[in-house]
């Protein structure tokens, strides 16, 4: 056995892939590519929920605002972490997102308009993230697969705090019913979208399977949400903006309508509402903080030069 | 209702440095202090909590924390000035930090031996929260400070123009001075040296000048804030004021 199929047949078996495990180049670029991408969409994702924070409308909704935030960075962090062990460092993959080389999960280019986004995002969002996430604590990265388990966890939590962000406008004023509605009808095809090209448009989709990186196809993981989303649609009493979804006897699923992919591939090329918006801030924090971590730095070697002198 | 007054001045003064500290979240210098902040920000709203709900308490009149936070207006609200500043740069950020961070630690360490139970008691449980984020700004007190020429200069400009802004934290109004004589408050007068000791060791370490002008800026305990404040309050209270009586 050479060494690709010595690898290949590790993945078959279900065998950990480990960093200092030999792996094709494709599997590691492809890797670095698919973590950093996640891990991007994570500290991108702060962004228009961030905005909300300051405008919680009770206490308790602010906590929780802050706590889901906060654990997003973690996220990232994870993830960043899981990437650094393929041979690549944060300060890379930061100006690979900066320079707009490297992608992130397009559903953070729309703006969060009112407080039901909130809920919207953490009901349809994570529940799509979630989604695609499970199957990723099986992916046959080792790094990877670990820092999904504790993601999932928390993803799991989120996309409860925002259903019930949801249930409590869903039994709230016309008012809040009406924001409740008007949001999930603008949130509801880019989460459709969340799952990327249908399964004909996904070249790279047959490789990672094998490598087993994925283990559904985007559209089994569409069918799969829409499946959930119209019962919970119903407990929230909200419609679902898409006239085609209808129960298929037959398949066993809900059918639904098609989606605007010329809104997908503009959004990922970068023409969504907030691309510039978003990639704007990222740049500002990053530039704007280049003294502090300046400042680290020099105080760090200081400090160690003492310790030097003293010993 | 001198108390209620002093438990609001309390929660005011946490909700709002919180408030101030959540508009980092998502724009930190790095990851990792950006995790710092939020971490800080969310003690300080649920000590905010703790407070309020206390307060309403006190109160008796069935107002709940989230009336309290979100409907009264800028001369209700009691807390320092200090608080409502903006945050700058990440070092002006750090600099009210770490001013407010060592009064807050030798406030909610006297605070424990308030004869009021519930006082006591969140005071223990936030001196918890308050230990960490006096080390946290303290050791980014001694690391631009400390660090290069340009942190120690932006660091140091954020020490000047936040220190008009530290006599108030320790200098008691009527309201203080009543619940200290009923056993519920704390002494500000016999923090004072306590704060300035604290204060002047870690601008040393951090080789930094510390002001000299003894000259204050004070009201906020009374009502008196900066034109900052009602800003906050815009921001924070829209949605309670947009929809009156709404449960969120």
């Amino acid at each position: 056995m050479n060494l690709e199929e010595k690898f290949q047949s590790k993945v078959d078996q279900e065998i950990k892939i480990e960093p200092k495990d030999w792996m094709p180049d494709a599997y590691r670029k492809t890797l670095i590519r698919q973590i950093s991408q996640h891990a991007h969409s994570e500290i991108v994702g702060m962004l228009p929920e961030g905005n909300w924070i300051t405008r919680a409308p009770s206490l308790r909704r602010k906590v929780g605002l802050i706590a889901k935030v906060q654990d997003e960075a973690g996220h990232g962090l994870y993830l960043y972490a899981a990437a650094e062990t393929l041979g690549v460092e944060r300060n890379t993959l930061f100006e690979q997102l900066h320079d707009g080389s490297a992608k992130y999960s397009s559903i953070f280019n729309y703006p969060t308009l009112s407080w039901a986004d909130i809920g919207s995002i953490g009901w349809l969002v994570d529940g799509a993230a979630i989604m695609n996430q499970v199957p990723l604590c099986r992916c046959s990265f080792g790094p990877y697969a670990r820092a999904m388990v504790r993601v999932c966890k928390e993803e799991s939590f989120h996309q409860r705090q925002g259903f019930e962000i949801l249930l409590a406008l869903s039994k709230g004023t016309e008012a809040q019913k009406a924001m409740l509605q008007e949001s999930v009808n603008r949130w509801w095809w880019p989460s459709m979208m969340m799952f990327g090209p249908s399964d004909a448009d996904s070249p790279h989709t047959a490789r990672s399977m094998k490598w087993k990186i994925k283990r559904f196809t985007n559209d089994e993981l569409r069918q799969k949400f829409v499946d959930v989303c119209y019962e919970q649609a119903k407990v929230l009493n909200v419609t679902l903006p898409d006239p085609d979804i209808k129960w298929n006897e037959e398949r066993g699923h809900f059918d639904y309508g098609e989606i605007n992919w010329d809104e997908f591939w503009d959004v990922v090329k970068g023409n969504g509402p907030c691309n510039k918006q978003r990639i704007a801030t990222r740049v500002k924090a990053h530039e704007e903080g280049a003294w502090v971590r300046e400042a680290a730095m020099a105080y760090a070697e200081k400090q160690e030069q003492r310790k030097n002198k003293v010993a | 209702m001198t108390k209620l007054k002093y438990i609001l001045q309390l929660a005011d003064t946490a909700l709002i440095l919180g408030h101030r500290l959540s508009e980092w979240t998502g724009h930190g210098p790095i990851l990792e202090q950006d995790m710092a902040l939020t971490n800080i920000a969310l003690d300080l709203v649920g000590q905010a909590r703790s407070l309020y709900q206390h307060a309403a308490e006190v109160e008796g009149k069935g107002r709940t924390e989230d009336d309290l936070a979100y409907l009264r207006t800028t001369t209700d609200f009691l807390n320092p000035l200090i608080v409502e500043i903006p945050n700058g740069n990440f070092g002006d950020t750090i600099a009210r930090q770490f001013f407010f961070d060592v009064y807050n630690h030798t406030f909610y360490t006297e605070l424990q031996k308030s004869k009021d139970a519930t006082l006591s008691a969140i005071a223990e449980k936030s001196l918890k929260e308050v230990k960490y984020h006096l080390r946290y700004s303290s050791d980014w007190m001694r690391r631009l400070g400390d660090g290069t020429e340009e942190s120690h200069q932006k660091i140091q400009t954020a020490v000047d123009s936040i220190w008009m802004y530290t006599g108030e934290l320790t200098t008691m109004n009527e309201v203080e001075k009543e619940m200290l004589s009923e056993g519920i408050g704390v002494n500000l007068e016999s923090i004072k040296p306590i704060w300035t000791e604290k204060v002047k060791a870690v601008l040393a370490e951090a080789t930094l000048t510390m002001p000299e002008s003894t000259w204050m800026q004070s009201g906020g305990k009374d009502g008196k804030h900066t034109e900052h404040l009602g800003f906050i309050l815009a921001e924070m209270q829209h949605l309670q004021r947009t929809h009156p009586g709404a449960t969120w």
